[in-house]
């Protein structure tokens, strides 16, 4: 049985992508962020996965205004690095998994789930930022394959923070049902708050992060009740990518354990964290 | 009608904006190629009559009127990318978008970030 170890949730900001292609995780303004990612890079490093689920959303990149699917998973074998708009990332190609991908597919469908498929995926930064948080120098390959899973957060109305956590706890039952005794990491990314246009341009807001930040472990389902107003009202127009988090949580056991936690104003436009959590057992 | 949240200084981008704003946003769509960001520097106004564009939307982008765009329905994904070729980053955007010049931008998030509410 394939068996969920830890999830991580991080913030998916290109420019966090950019200190580290650039080599400027030493600066001034970028080593506090890269400093509080240490602890988690090293526990990560020693509880390796088989595979990877990313839950992260693409940014006008594979996905256009053409078709916008609500919640999408990679099925191929591999995802180019997409170009978006000023080149691709210098990171490796990244290989899928697409026999724990079908397996996935086939189980959440057979769940009332009806989950889009993505036979070809180019993968943008939401996707490869989370990989170089967890591995900063994968050199000629990622550690791992990765199965891409997509939630709309672009355009309203998006999922709401009760669906994205059914979505986990399908995707958790789906990981469970896989035969093969193979070990899975979950990545819930974006956030934490931000803005990007309009005259709030620039919000952040610490309480709600913080709250967030607790809660995601302690008490998922109060996130739940949280309306798409209110995540955008309180975290900001893009803020709203927190939802994400609600997936990863929702696939996670009910009781988890906290690893490593860091919160740092400013990436960029956003208030980027992270924070770890191994799989307790299951009471059985 | 639209469940749409309205929120004070924020948009909101909805179905209706995606139609609104479709050839705006698929004009910048196309930047994820290297050869069509080349054909946009080399002739803007002949690429801009490749699209579907509104008088207003035209002008919107060769004039740079970057909450006009917004106006018109432009989402920031697609509208960073024409900034992207004009070198422009996200703090500039912020700034233009609240009055303000990209250093106080820069400097207000370094300080925490502007709250609201």
């Amino acid at each position: 049985m394939a068996e969920i170890i830890w999830g991580l949730a991080t913030s998916h900001v290109p420019s966090i992508g950019a200190a580290m292609d650039n080599a400027k995780t030493h600066d001034e303004y970028w080593s506090p962020l890269f400093e509080g990612y240490q602890p988690a890079r090293d526990w990560m490093a020693q509880h390796t996965p088989d595979v990877v689920l990313v839950i992260y959303n693409d940014h006008a990149n594979a996905i256009d205004l053409d078709l916008m699917p609500t919640f999408a998973i990679g099925t191929a074998s591999h995802f180019p690095v997409a170009d978006e708009g000023w080149g691709p990332r210098p990171v490796p190609p990244v290989l899928g998994h697409p026999e724990l991908a079908t397996h996935i597919v086939e189980s959440l469908v057979d769940d009332e789930f009806d989950i889009t498929v993505a036979n070809q995926l180019q993968v943008d930064h939401g996707l490869t930022v989370p990989l170089s948080v967890y591995t900063p120098e994968p050199g000629d390959s990622w550690p791992c394959p990765v199965i891409p899973v997509l939630v709309n957060v672009l355009q309203y109305p998006q999922p709401t923070a009760k669906r994205c956590y059914a979505l986990g706890q399908a995707i958790g039952r789906a990981i469970a049902s896989y035969p093969e005794n193979i070990k899975v990491a979950i990545f819930g990314t974006g956030g934490m708050s931000h803005q990007l246009s309009g005259e709030r341009a620039g919000l952040i807001n610490e309480s709600f992060d913080h709250m967030f930040l607790d809660k995601i472990q302690t008490d998922p389902e109060e996130l739940t009740r949280i309306t798409r107003e209110e995540y955008i009202r309180e975290a900001g127009s893009e803020g709203i990518e927190l939802i994400m988090w609600l997936v990863m949580r929702g696939a996670m056991n009910p009781v988890i354990t906290r690893i490593a936690e860091t919160y740092h104003v400013p990436a960029s436009n956003t208030a980027a964290a992270l924070a770890l959590f191994e799989n307790s057992e299951n009471p059985s | 009608m639209s469940s749409k949240p309205d929120i004070e200084g924020t948009y909101v981008f909805g179905i209706e904006d995606n139609r609104r704003g479709y050839a705006l946003n698929k004009l910048c769509s196309t930047f994820t190629s290297a050869e069509n960001r080349q054909l946009f520097l080399g002739d803007e106004a002949s690429y801009c009559d490749k699209f579907d564009l509104s008088p207003e939307q035209r002008s919107a982008i060769l004039e740079r009127d970057w909450v006009k765009m917004l106006d018109l329905g432009g989402s920031i994904f697609y509208i960073f990318k024409l900034a992207q070729l004009d070198k422009k980053s996200v703090q500039y955007l912020g700034g233009i978008f609240t009055g303000m010049s990209t250093e106080e931008f820069i400097a207000e998030l370094k300080a925490g970030g502007r709250h609201f509410g």
